[in-house]
């Protein structure tokens, strides 16, 4: 690897050099995540085919619903989204302090310890494991492993931001580093108050709540908004509009998002439902504030941006990253743009729909019903996994420096997600709502209520089995940039070994092959067999 | 950014408000919680599941159960009716007051309005307070709202978020039968037509019917085989074939008991109502 730094440096340009500072962290979050999507959507299908046949796989224990089911949450949002969001977060402060990755070896270390602290999990709650806390089933052990992998990658990402070659802060880096913030500390309260000295009683499920909330919608509302403020100018060709708008939809986020999450029926004192619902409609400021942002970004972007006007902007911050913006990458709408506009899109009604429960007289209906799993959903995946992807298509091939292999996946992978977010999400949603009717009607009988959902829950499954195929064209590209790199990296070592130069070549060829054999990833390990043979 | 360490000092107050919040005073007030008498008693509540309830609840934990059950009623309100308890010496005079009267779902005032005009024309009233809401008069799932209390002894608290099937609070009210809990478990389409639970048949074992008997050889004869005292006694149409027989393994009858133990049907102060 420093032998493949120092080539980059004699290319010369500071982009390249940070892009190879990335390549192999990035490579293993990704790969990695891209494994985890795939395994979380064959669980998620086989979760939901239980619907259509209760016998489905009945006799396996590892294999019921109710271990299959949360396993499939896990591995989307600790497989893929979390893991998603650090390779972005790391590439974002390289990018915006303009100097190389900190500590990258630290970072693929790190890496490597999430999945495999996801591994453990996963396997934990299958058999039987699981902590029994919603979005924290993951045992003990990996629990640690996963926590301990995340303070590592923050080392490697706060080490990257102290590098300050850029003074100024853009508004992405307080959403990102206040999620460097955040995540460890919500995930040690819970760990610490639910699984190794709990609480007592029913405040278990009060902080369960909280933590939920705090992971779902703030955690990924910060690494979501903040990676789309970063592409939103690359995009438009134009400043984040504006930075004082989006530094108030960060403090009214953290202000007031982190306190929903109670929902109004709860067996708790009532104070604080109360509470979680005055903060629900406050969690309408920051959602119409990032509305509004992102209109006044796009909107009018397609005036021809000088880059005379450019140097002359007031703000050099935006001025830094419009110089960065790629030519050809400027005009482009298409590809990592359409994933990160849904993106955006799902989060303002995901968001919407966490305000309405938030509310007591639509909770009533809601609650307990389809609703809730209907929300979860479009804000892991229609929101975070979407905001993701669009930045993954946008980044890696810049980081490996080799283009997709199958660039026209990316479009069909975006076509597929998009519809099978909303054949997901929008039966679910409608299936809760008729669902919490029924049961307060008194004309039905109530057996017949649970029934009522079933064809909701069918079509929802065709909404999965869609995601499962766009996952798998999404992990067939990443595999395929990683064989391709991989390959690469191969030609250029055998081309030294046979390069006929005598003396000094041969512990030369030592550091290359050394380098590699430290190189990551779970993923990529047929290609690592290559390089060490 | 000049004061970056103020800034970061902000972040970690605003974040730190709601950790102190939903975390810190929940885990004071509620994590000090004592047990509460039964309304209108001395006796204590909740007086703990007994150990092989506990033990069941690791089995429900650990098999997910509340991914589609939950273990929470709710309730809108409370009403008062009143209840003739003696006509009294006039029971005519009263028989037709109370036809004109509207007795239930009544407010606490008019609830004491309506018993004092009874009362005054010679008859004999009681109130009676009543829990409203789907759960509770629809659905049937409890008398009054799940509060803080029914959970003090359990862990994890497994309230459940969805309601993919039917709430669970009471289930030992309802169904307090092991044998149906067992078989409801093994096969949940035998005793719910058109059940989307799935079966948990690893739970139970079939074996042939008198398979771990005592040996004919140890004792001289051919014994009759016998089932076991444990075995499931199905519905018809969906036992066993013949001369096998279901028999529960630890874990489902720990479960059936955890089942059983979900009684939460006694008023408190929190939650009041007339039994």
């Amino acid at each position: 690897m420093t032998e493949m730094k120092t080539q980059d440096a004699m290319a010369g340009s500071p982009d390249a050099k940070i892009n190879a500072s990335c390549r192999v962290p990035l490579l293993a979050l990704f790969g990695g995540a891209a494994l985890w999507l795939v395994a979380g959507s064959v669980l998620a299908m086989i979760a939901s085919i239980k619907f259509h046949a209760p016998d489905f796989l009945a006799d396996c224990p590892f294999l019921t619903y109710g271990r299959v089911q949360p396993a499939a949450d896990d591995a989307l949002l600790y497989g893929f989204c979390i893991p998603a969001a650090l390779g972005v977060m790391l590439w974002i402060f390289a990018r915006l302090r303009r100097t190389p990755l900190c500590l990258p070896l630290v970072a693929v270390a790190a890496a490597n310890l999430w999945h495999l602290g996801v591994l453990v999990g996963l396997a934990g709650v299958l058999i039987g494991d699981g902590t029994g806390f919603a979005w924290l089933e993951f045992p003990r052990g990996s629990s640690a492993l996963l926590f301990v992998a995340f303070l590592l990658m923050a080392i490697s990402a706060v080490a990257t931001f102290g590098e300050r070659r850029e003074r100024e802060l853009y508004p992405s880096h307080w959403f990102l580093l206040a999620a460097l913030l955040w995540f460890p500390w919500i995930y040690a309260t819970g760990n610490l108050f639910l699984v190794a000295w709990p609480v007592r009683g029913v405040a278990q499920a009060a902080i369960d709540f909280w933590f939920g909330n705090n992971l779902l919608f703030v955690w990924l509302g910060l690494v979501g908004i903040g990676t789309a403020f970063y592409f939103l100018p690359k995009f438009a060709g134009r400043p984040l509009q504006s930075r004082y708008l989006a530094l108030f939809a960060f403090w009214t986020l953290i202000l007031f998002g982190t306190w929903n999450g109670i929902p109004a029926g709860a067996p708790l004192p009532a104070w604080m439902p109360a509470l979680s619902a005055i903060a629900g409609s406050l969690t309408v400021i920051p959602v119409l504030a990032v509305i509004t942002i992102v209109w006044k970004t796009l909107c009018g972007s397609k005036n021809v941006v000088s880059s005379l006007r450019l140097e002359d902007s007031a703000h050099p911050s935006s001025v830094a990253v419009l110089r960065r913006v790629d030519r050809a990458a400027a005009p482009s709408r298409g590809g990592p743009f359409c994933f990160i506009r849904f993106g955006l899109a799902s989060f303002v009604l995901a968001s919407f729909m966490l305000i309405a429960m938030a509310c007591p007289q639509i909770s009533r209906v809601t609650e307990f019903t389809w609703f809730g799993p209907a929300q979860a959903q479009l804000q892991l995946y229609g929101f975070f996994a979407m905001t993701m992807f669009g930045a993954i298509y946008y980044v890696l091939p810049r980081v490996a420096g080799f283009e997709w292999p199958f660039p026209k996946l990316a479009r069909v992978h975006f076509w597929i997600s998009m519809l099978g977010v909303l054949l997901l999400v929008v039966p679910l949603a409608i299936g809760g709502v008729v669902q919490g009717l029924k049961w307060a009607d008194p004309n039905i009988a109530p057996v017949d209520v649970a029934g009522a959902t079933l064809p909701f829950l069918r079509v929802s499954t065709t909404g999965l089995l869609l995601l499962l195929l766009g996952n798998l064209l999404f992990a067939l590209n990443i595999f395929g940039l990683t064989i391709v790199w991989k390959l690469a990296l191969l030609k250029k070592a055998v081309a030294i070994v046979k390069a006929p130069l005598p003396v000094h070549r041969p512990d030369k060829i030592g550091t290359a092959a050394g380098g590699e054999i430290g190189a990551p990833a779970s993923s990529t390990a047929a290609g690592r067999g290559e390089v060490n043979t | 950014m000049k004061n970056g360490a103020l800034v970061f000092l902000a972040v970690f107050v605003a974040l730190g408000l709601s950790w102190c919040g939903f975390v810190l005073v929940p885990a004071r007030q509620l994590g000090g919680a004592k047990q509460t008498t039964i309304l209108n008693t001395s006796d204590l509540y909740p007086v703990g599941r007994p150990g092989e309830a506990n033990m069941g609840l690791q089995v429900y934990r650990a098999n997910g159960c509340a991914a589609c059950h939950t273990e929470q009623v709710r309730q809108s309100g409370v009403v008062c009716d009143v209840v003739l308890t003696s006509p009294g010496k006039n029971p005519v005079l009263v028989s037709n007051l109370v036809s004109t009267l509207k007795l239930n779902g009544l407010d606490k005032e008019v609830a004491d309005a309506v018993s004092d005009r009874i009362t005054a024309a010679g008859g004999k009233t009681e109130i009676h307070i009543v829990a409203t809401g789907p759960d509770i008069a629809r659905m049937g799932w409890g008398t009054r709202q799940s509060v803080a209390e029914d959970y003090l002894y359990d862990y994890p608290v497994q309230l459940g978020g969805l309601r993919a099937g039917p709430d669970l609070s009471n289930i030992g009210v309802r169904d307090p039968d092991a044998n149906w809990q067992l078989v409801h478990l093994y096969a949940p389409s035998s005793e719910v037509k058109s059940s989307t639970m799935p079966p948990f048949r690893y739970l139970f074992e079939v074996r042939k019917i008198g398979g771990t008997g005592v040996s004919p050889v140890q004792t001289g004869e051919t014994p009759v085989p016998q089932p076991s005292p444990d075995a499931l006694v199905f519905p018809k149409g969906f036992g066993p074939p013949a001369g096998y027989e279901v028999v529960p393994k630890p874990e489902a009858k720990e479960l059936a008991a955890y089942l059983l133990s979900l009684r939460a049907n006694v008023p408190l102060h929190d939650a009041p109502f007339t039994p």
